[in-house]
């Protein structure tokens, strides 16, 4: 991705820091917590990709069949990547917001200042339009802002609208509009 | 069969170019390749040239290869066009950090403009 992508000059809001408890509208208790790194989280993690609606998926992730979605969570899942989940009270996962930073900390020079993030986030089809969304993108920015990232950004198809609404509410602005995805960028400090 | 195939050299087009050889040798196709000017490529079109010619001579295969200076994704289209070409061959698209593909500019523009068939190679 490009270096030189712009950023918004002031900060976003504080956002809460996971863990986060609500009922959603629906009246379901959930919480928004960080992922773990247990064998169950991971596990519930695949279990909820692999019944992932394949209409949901968003430029090929996620990718489709078991093995193919153990490769991808094992790449996302790292320790340089901020990682929030969210789940139901008999402990299934339901939603996973991710950061994953464009240059990987093994890869990175002491010096090379502060990494960008790219954000995506995944809601199983069932519990959309709950609210469930924006409470795990605020929790995913809050827990950010806590591990002192600074920048972060994203793509969404630009048919997408409830997506664009839901980013540009938290404080995304547009910062790329001339290819087949809109390109989004926030600054969290 | 008449391919095209268009490279800038980026990573997925130098992919590309490895697949459409392969797959032209298989199936005797005529292959025409050409070396474009890609903004978002590390490599000049003088490298570029280079590795294709390095990867014919590893197949000894015989392809037209020549340079075409300007919009990438207009010459591309209008050298198919106009030469009869029956399919213009690009890279697939870059993967962002955590997976997502994405097109390139040059292939976006081909997909939209272009009267042959395209193949994006994955």
């Amino acid at each position: 991705m490009s270096p030189d992508r712009l950023y918004p000059d002031d900060p976003a809001e504080a956002f809460d820091r996971p863990p986060v408890e609500f009922d959603d509208r629906e009246g379901r208790p959930v919480t928004i917590q960080r992922y773990d790194g247990s064998e169950d989280g991971f596990e519930s993690l695949v279990e909820m990709y692999v019944a992932f609606d394949p209409e949901d998926r968003a430029q090929g992730i996620p990718p489709t069949g078991e093995q193919q979605v153990r490769d991808w969570l094992d790449h996302i899942l790292t320790d340089d990547c901020v990682n929030v989940v969210a789940v139901l009270e008999d402990g299934r996962r339901i939603g996973h917001a991710t950061l994953v930073p464009d240059v990987p900390e093994s890869r990175r020079d002491a010096g090379d200042g502060s990494e960008a993030y790219e954000l995506a986030i995944f809601v199983l089809a069932a519990y959309q339009g709950a609210g469930i969304g924006t409470r795990l993108i605020r929790a995913l920015l809050g827990a950010g802002q806590e591990s002192e990232l600074e920048r972060v950004w994203l793509t969404v198809e630009r048919w997408n609208h409830p997506a664009v609404a839901l980013y540009k509410k938290v404080g995304f602005e547009t910062s790329r509009t001339e290819s087949f995805e809109l390109e989004m960028s926030l600054r969290l400090r | 069969m008449r391919t095209l195939v268009g490279i800038g050299g980026s990573d997925d087009s130098l992919r590309a170019l490895a697949v459409a050889l392969e797959r032209a040798q298989d199936a005797g196709d005529e292959v025409t390749v050409a070396v474009v000017e890609n903004p978002d490529s590390d490599l000049s079109v003088e490298e570029v040239e280079t590795r294709v010619h390095e990867h014919l001579d590893e197949r000894t295969l015989d392809a037209d290869v020549r340079v075409l200076r300007g919009h990438p994704g207009s010459q591309l289209v209008d050298v198919a066009d106009s030469e009869g070409f029956d399919r213009i061959v690009l890279g697939g698209g870059e993967t962002s950090p955590l997976g997502k593909i994405s097109i390139g500019s040059i292939a976006e523009f081909v997909l939209l403009n272009a009267n042959t068939s395209v193949t994006l190679i994955r």
